[in-house]
Order: structure tokens, then C-alpha cells, then sequence
């Protein structure tokens, strides 16, 4: 019976929520959206001004040099959002470091790590944190950026811990790392009040679009969000490997 | 071409998504919880969206997974 009332309840608000998108005039089917009369269509031009005028690859002048117009909005023109988001994610791992590092002490791992893992461990940690960096760096050239960047270091670092118990006693300097690039991130905000005259505006020169040093504040803002993302995670994963005592 | 490949994958996003609420143990659970956001990957580059698509191949089926698999690992079996 409960069963049956559940399933009618999951039925009526799946049509719900399908009937309202389907009757919705600012829900256009899918690839149907005209970008013309919305504000994508600046952000595409890379340009906030009303003409419309073509992009080209290798050319400079533009208002955002990046070629990942995805990077343009999420670390130039909505700054401020990626920063409340990182703060978001900084108050995650604080709330984790607070729940897990009560009356607890660092236990070794149930398992020994055979040799397979030892060895793949080490031969994966290079090319994994290689690619974390090479993604935090050309966010604003190709897809990702500083978050999957920064997971991918954290992911590099997980495996070092799976493999050697012993590495974790040796690093204690993710918090520090995560602090120092935090305050870096406000801090080129403020730079950006004294330069131009609004937080977090880019005030470096744009370049050309889809050189690797161009788009201004954009790749050291998302390599200082990659190395934040990467210690924050990596300080949860050794958090999550301290045991509470009962 | 790309619906019929659309409609296949969210048949089999729901399908791996049942299965993951109610398969009996729970390796298996989180190994079609990966499979899941595998799927979803090639879901979002079929939809456009590369940016979206690496950030869940890294976090949905690389870290959560990860993570799911340490404490499962780690933790251990109350016997009544």
C-alpha cells in the first residue's frame, strides 16, 4: 500500500514538473533557443555592448580573451558567483574537518596495499596530476577548469594515499595552501577595485584569443580555484581517513 | 541518429538508477552509481556541454566513487 501511494505520488509530480516545463514559454525545445534576444549573446560576442560583430580566432581586442566562452562567464564576467562557491566548498570541508577531527586519531588502513597497487599508484600519480594541471591551466582554452583540475589533483593525491599508509603522517601543508589561495582570490578582487574601479574586474590586457597567456585574470584565477579545489578535497579524503574512538 | 542515441541513454540512466537504489549489497550499488555517471558523461557531449561533461567524469565517476569504494573499505561489519 505504501508502496503504491509513493509510486502515485513520484507519478504526479514528474508529470507536474514535465507539464509545466512543456506549457512554459521560456522552456524553447532543445537546440530551438534563440540566443538573439538574450543576454548568452553578449557573452558569445565577448562584448557587453549591444553590437554584434564576429569572433576570430587569433585576433585581440576583445573584452575577454578566453576562447572558452563557459570560462569567460564563470571566472570574468560572474566572478563574484565562483567566489561564493568556493566559499561554499570551503565551509564543506571546514564542517568536515570539524566533524571528524573530534576525539579522533589517524588509523591505518584495514587493507595492506599489495604490490599491484603500490606500482600502479605510482605509475597513474604522474600522468593523473599532470592532466589536473594541464586542465586547471588552459581552462579558459578548453573544457574544464579549475574545479575538475583541482579534483583531478585530489584524485592524484587519493591514490598516494591508498598506496603508502605512511604518507599521509608526511603532508600537513593542504590547509595552509588552501588559506594562502583563498585570501590570493580576494585579493586580486581588491586589485581589481584599485585598478579599475569594480571587485574582481579584469584588469590585465586580454590578448589574443586562444593564446595560452591571454584573457587577463582568467587562467590565474583558475589556477589559484584548481590548487584550492585540489587541497580542500584532498584535506577531506585525509579527514575522512581518521577514525572517531567510541 | 543522436535521438534515437539519447532516448538509449536516459532508458539506461533510469535503469542503472534503479538498480542502484536496489541492488542487496553495496559494492554493487556504487559500481552502477558509476556506471551511472559514466553514462551521463556521454549524455552531456551528446547535449554540448564538454565543460560540464569533464567535471562529472572527474567527480561523479572518478572521486565519488573513489571515496565510496575507501569507506566501504574502511568501515566495518557490526555482527548482532
Amino acid at each position: 500500500m505504501k508502496k503504491v501511494l509513493s509510486l502515485l505520488v513520484v507519478l504526479a509530480l514528474g508529470f507536474g514538473i514535465i507539464n509545466s516545463l512543456n506549457q512554459n514559454s521560456s522552456f524553447p525545445k532543445f537546440g530551438e533557443a534563440d540566443v538573439s534576444d538574450r543576454v548568452s549573446d553578449r557573452y558569445i560576442n565577448k562584448n557587453v555592448t549591444e553590437e554584434n560583430e564576429e569572433v576570430i580566432f587569433g585576433e585581440d581586442g576583445y573584452e575577454t580573451g578566453s576562447s572558452n566562452f563557459v570560462t569567460s562567464i564563470v571566472a570574468n564576467y560572474r566572478s563574484f558567483d565562483t567566489l561564493g562557491e568556493v566559499t561554499v566548498l570551503f565551509i564543506s570541508a571546514f564542517g568536515v574537518a570539524l566533524l571528524f577531527s573530534k576525539d579522533s586519531k589517524r588509523v591505518s588502513l584495514n587493507f595492506k596495499p599489495n604490490f599491484m597497487l603500490r606500482v600502479g599508484s605510482r605509475a597513474l600519480f604522474g600522468l593523473i596530476i599532470m592532466t589536473g594541471i594541464y586542465i586547471s591551466v588552459h581552462g579558459h582554452l578548453t573544457p574544464g577548469g579549475g574545479f575538475p583540475g583541482g579534483t583531478m589533483i585530489a584524485s592524484s593525491i587519493l591514490l598516494l594515499y591508498l598506496s603508502n599508509d605512511s604518507f599521509r603522517t608526511k603532508i600537513k601543508g593542504f590547509k595552509l595552501l588552501e588559506g594562502f589561495m583563498g585570501s590570493l582570490y580576494v585579493l586580486i578582487g581588491v586589485a581589481g577595485i584599485y585598478v579599475t574601479g569594480y571587485f574582481l574586474e579584469n584588469f590585465l590586457d586580454t590578448g589574443v584569443v586562444g593564446d595560452l597567456f591571454s584573457a587577463g585574470i582568467i587562467p590565474i584565477v583558475y589556477v589559484i580555484i584548481g590548487l584550492k579545489v585540489g587541497s580542500e578535497i584532498a584535506s577531506i579524503i585525509d579527514n575522512f581517513l581518521t577514525e572517531e574512538v567510541s | 541518429m543522436i535521438n534515437i542515441l539519447s532516448i538509449v541513454i536516459s532508458v539506461l540512466l533510469v535503469i542503472l538508477a534503479f538498480l542502484a537504489v536496489s541492488s542487496k549489497t553495496l559494492s554493487k550499488s556504487i559500481v552502477y552509481l558509476s556506471a551511472l555517471s559514466m553514462l551521463s558523461v556521454l549524455g552531456f557531449v551528446v547535449m554540448k556541454a564538454p565543460d560540464v561533461a569533464v567535471t562529472e567524469a572527474v567527480i561523479g565517476s572518478g572521486l565519488v566513487t573513489a571515496l565510496f569504494v575507501f569507506t566501504l573499505l574502511s568501515s566495518r561489519k557490526v555482527v548482532k
